[in-house]
């Protein structure tokens, strides 16, 4: 079937979809879309501005589904291709995410972020949480979890004192802590 | 002896009326046509020559007046009663000159002895599509034949649409060939499959053999080009792009005999692995004749700095990956290396170029005519830097990365720019800043009024934008934009890009080529069907509303040759209502649309010299046309096609 992407009936796999969200918390918002007619759907205007943002982030594989789509020959594909993965050791910076009270872990790709604002957005509408206003005197104020990172010492730090490039390369993974144990970091709850 | 290179086929007919004492006798009831140098018109075409209405088939011009005619030409001598007839040989002589093959279908028209002998003077025999006509037809209409272009499989397998043992062997005809044009000189192959095998046999059985060119091929690998290299002594031309080769090292190259010196163009600049820079530059310095040298990504700067002074010669240059890290010393070396490159016109390669590395070529970039930068991620800067350089630039190809300031740069630049490529550096890359926008294209056209060939591939465009392009250049020949969104509608107004391609087609009356991208109603289709009348190819993917939208293609555009069409809401009646019109087309491509097989089997049973194939996806519905290949014939089914390819007869 044109686009690749199995949403074939009496498969179920919706059951072992992978989604933004915790399990039980309901359909996700469809950007990653059912293909079964021949157009791809057009970004809607009541999306959520900022959620939009990080499902486009996540989204950006399922471009890649649409086979033969843009009409680029594989030779010059995969010459881009070549081009990417050399520009970087790796092709993506993967850390796990925790949130206490969830079940599972999941992994970001923190090479697609272009900053903390992003990055916490992201992080928001995985795991449904807001975080608050950051600052630099009082942490995260106004909020029940927290953001934090461990870092190469395995140090838990808060997200978003360092530059980003500094986290980038210092943060090995992440935790979103619960607002009453995190009131050591300078959270004003 | 006629020094003449070529000549119109105008001026083949004056040479021969003046040369006949019987000139008048010439003046039959064809010479109405005879004076005229356009090819002649379908109708009247059949009134000619009694032999083509027996014949079922009309001449399909594109492939040079190929026809079902098939009776071998006869050569006659002059005998005195034929007093009045004109020498076969001196009309062979006259025709030999005619390069066109538009003018060479027309010639062969005019009446048996005019047929005779321009298959007797033909040379070269295009054939766009392998599976349109067979070897054996092709070596009894033109027995003399040095020179083959041969096209395969359908365009859309360059996007892995297509199966990979879809068919398209070139096998099938080298073995004709080595019995009926063993002194064929050239082969030029696209899409086609081309296996070690094959290689080893054009290599051992073709004595005169001296230039290949392989373009998007498949099936072989580094061992059938060491077969080449090793046998071919005439060896002018060995042109290697974008293939699925299988690489297994660089010696192919070695294999050249270490007296072999009568290579004009080398092109390995697809290859990836190393070849033995020593054994390159002993080569190129043997052949004094070389013009074109593309070299592949393993070629360090310090051997292309030898390279280019040992050929100053050069006229196109693919420099490698241009990557290495120059000191001041090695930089002023490679420098002065391509200042004495007073011929260059072609520059391409150059996959990892830095902007440090890339002012090495601003001495050489005088007389530069086409830049292609399409593998190099430069900035915009960059590009600003290096454009000011090329003052004869008439063909550019970059990446987006240069973004529209870049794009400007290109417009105050290029006044003599014609063509411009724009490739996406990431294309499923969706918040990609600084790639190009609809501002870009526009500048481009602001300052390049010569502007007729654009590819384009952008995330956004406009309505707008695209009227103010094709206003400010009107004579584009080729317009193929890609808004690599499907479906997305004018980013200002959210309104279809109907407009937009309706402005194409209105100012552009010479336009040949069009791609068309972005949310599209049937109203494009009518603007396309109405206005562009000298349209030859259209590709179509992600558009249209109905049926009615290919309706309006197949009734107005009459010059169509080639359409192929994707993941569009067109179904039965839209395929049949080009019933009248696929024979004198190439051929059409319809997949992911609503195509069934009933339709197809109407559309078989309806033209039987057609060829409608059908591939299936696995699991789809049993009677819905996935994918479908609609093309003209005089070969009848293929008999090569794998079980993926089904011959839709009309049962």
């Amino acid at each position: 079937m044109e686009g690749g992407v199995a949403y074939e009936q009496g498969l179920n796999l919706k059951a072992t979809e992978l989604t933004l969200g915790l399990p039980g918390t309901g359909e996700t918002e469809g950007q990653g879309g059912v293909r079964n007619n021949n157009k791809r759907p057009m970004p809607t205007s009541e999306t959520n501005e900022e959620e939009s943002q990080a499902l486009k982030a996540a989204d950006r594989g399922s471009r890649a589904q649409i086979v033969g789509w843009p009409p680029i020959r594989s030779y010059r594909k995969n010459s881009l291709q070549e081009k990417k993965d050399s520009e970087g050791e790796a092709s993506g910076m993967y850390v796990k995410v925790s949130m206490d009270g969830a079940p599972y872990l999941r992994k970001i790709d923190l090479k697609v972020y272009r900053g903390y604002p992003e990055l916490l957005k992201a992080l928001e509408a995985m795991f449904k949480f807001a975080a608050g206003v950051y600052s630099e005197r009082e942490g995260y104020k106004g909020s029940e979890y927290v953001p934090t990172y461990e870092d190469k010492d395995g140090d838990w730090m808060l997200v978003g004192d360092v530059p980003w490039d500094m986290f980038m390369s210092s943060c090995k993974r992440l935790r979103i802590m619960k607002g009453s144990e995190a009131r050591g970091l300078g959270c004003g709850v | 002896h006629l020094f003449i290179h070529s000549i119109s086929i105008f001026q083949a007919v004056l040479i021969i009326l003046h040369l006949s004492p019987f000139g008048s006798l010439l003046f039959s009831p064809f010479s109405s046509h005879l004076s005229s140098s356009s090819p002649i018109p379908h109708r009247e075409r059949e009134s000619f020559d009694s032999e083509s209405l027996l014949s079922p088939f009309p001449q399909i011009s594109s492939s040079g007046g190929i026809s079902a005619m098939d009776r071998s030409p006869k050569r006659r001598s002059i005998s005195p009663d034929d007093a009045t007839r004109f020498p076969d040989e001196v009309l062979e002589r006259v025709l030999a000159l005619l390069d066109s093959p538009k003018d060479r279908s027309a010639v062969s028209l005019v009446c048996r002895d005019w047929y005779s002998a321009e298959s007797w003077s033909r040379r070269h025999v295009f054939i766009g599509n392998c599976y349109s006509v067979s070897p054996e037809i092709v070596a009894r209409r033109f027995p003399r034949i040095r020179s083959v272009t041969l096209k395969g499989k359908p365009r859309f397998s360059d996007f892995n649409l297509v199966p990979d043992n879809w068919g398209a062997d070139v096998h099938s005809w080298l073995l004709v060939f080595a019995s009926e044009y063993p002194f064929l000189e050239e082969l030029r192959l696209k899409r086609m499959r081309v296996t070690d095998e094959s290689l080893e046999f054009l290599a051992l059985n073709f004595p005169n053999f001296r230039a290949l060119s392989l373009l998007s091929c498949d099936g072989f690998s580094t061992g059938g080009l060491a077969s080449v290299a090793t046998h071919c002594k005439n060896l002018t031309e060995l042109d290697i792009q974008e293939n699925g080769i299988d690489d297994f090292g660089g010696e192919w190259l070695s294999c050249f005999p270490d007296n072999f010196n009568t290579l004009e163009v080398l092109n390995f600049s697809h290859l990836n692995t190393d070849v033995n820079p020593d054994v390159l530059e002993r080569l190129v310095s043997r052949c004094r004749s070389l013009k074109v040298l593309k070299v592949n990504r393993s070629i360090s700067l310090d051997c292309l700095q030898r390279l280019l002074v040992s050929a100053p010669q050069l006229t196109e240059l693919g420099a490698g990956s241009f990557s290495q890290e120059l000191t001041p010393r090695q930089h002023a070396d490679l420098e002065h290396a391509f200042g004495l490159c007073k011929n260059l016109s072609v520059l391409t390669g150059l996959w990892e170029a830095t902007a440090m590395n890339l002012s090495a070529v601003y001495p050489a970039c005088s007389r530069l005519s086409f830049l292609n930068l399409s593998y190099t991620a430069l900035q915009s800067q960059e590009l600003a830097s290096l454009l000011p350089h090329c003052p004869c630039l008439r063909r550019l190809w970059v990446l987006d990365s240069v973004g529209d300031k870049g794009l400007e740069a290109v417009g105050a630049n290029c006044p003599s720019l014609e063509e411009i490529r724009v490739f996406p550096a990431d294309p499923f890359d969706e918040d990609m800043i600084n790639a190009v926008t609809e501002s870009g294209i526009v500048a481009v056209s602001q300052g390049c009024p010569k502007l007729h060939y654009i590819l384009y591939f952008c995330r956004q465009m406009t309505n707008a934008a695209v009227a103010t392009v094709v206003r400010n250049c009107p004579d584009f020949t080729h317009f193929r934009l890609c808004i690599m969104n499907p479906g997305q509608p004018d980013h200002t107004t959210n309104q279809p890009m109907d407009e937009a391609f309706g402005s194409v087609v209105k100012t552009c009356k010479k336009l040949q080529r069009l791609s068309v991208s972005g949310l599209l109603t049937d109203l494009t289709f009518k603007y396309i069907g109405k206005y562009a009348k000298n349209m030859e190819t259209l590709s179509v993917a992600f558009a249209g509303s109905s049926d009615l939208g290919m309706q309006y293609v197949m009734e107005g555009c009459s010059k169509l040759r080639k359409l192929e069409i994707r993941d569009c809401p067109f179904g039965n009646a839209a395929l049949l209502s080009g019933l009248e019109k696929y024979e004198s087309m190439r051929s059409l491509w319809m997949s992911a649309c609503n195509v069934t097989m009933n339709g197809c089997r109407v559309l078989a049973r309806e033209m039987p010299r057609l060829n409608v194939e059908v591939m299936k996806e696995e699991g789809s519905d049993d009677c819905k046309a996935d994918k479908v290949y609609v093309y003209r014939t005089v070969a009848g089914p293929r008999r090569d096609a794998p079980p993926s390819v089904l011959t839709v007869s009309s049962l």
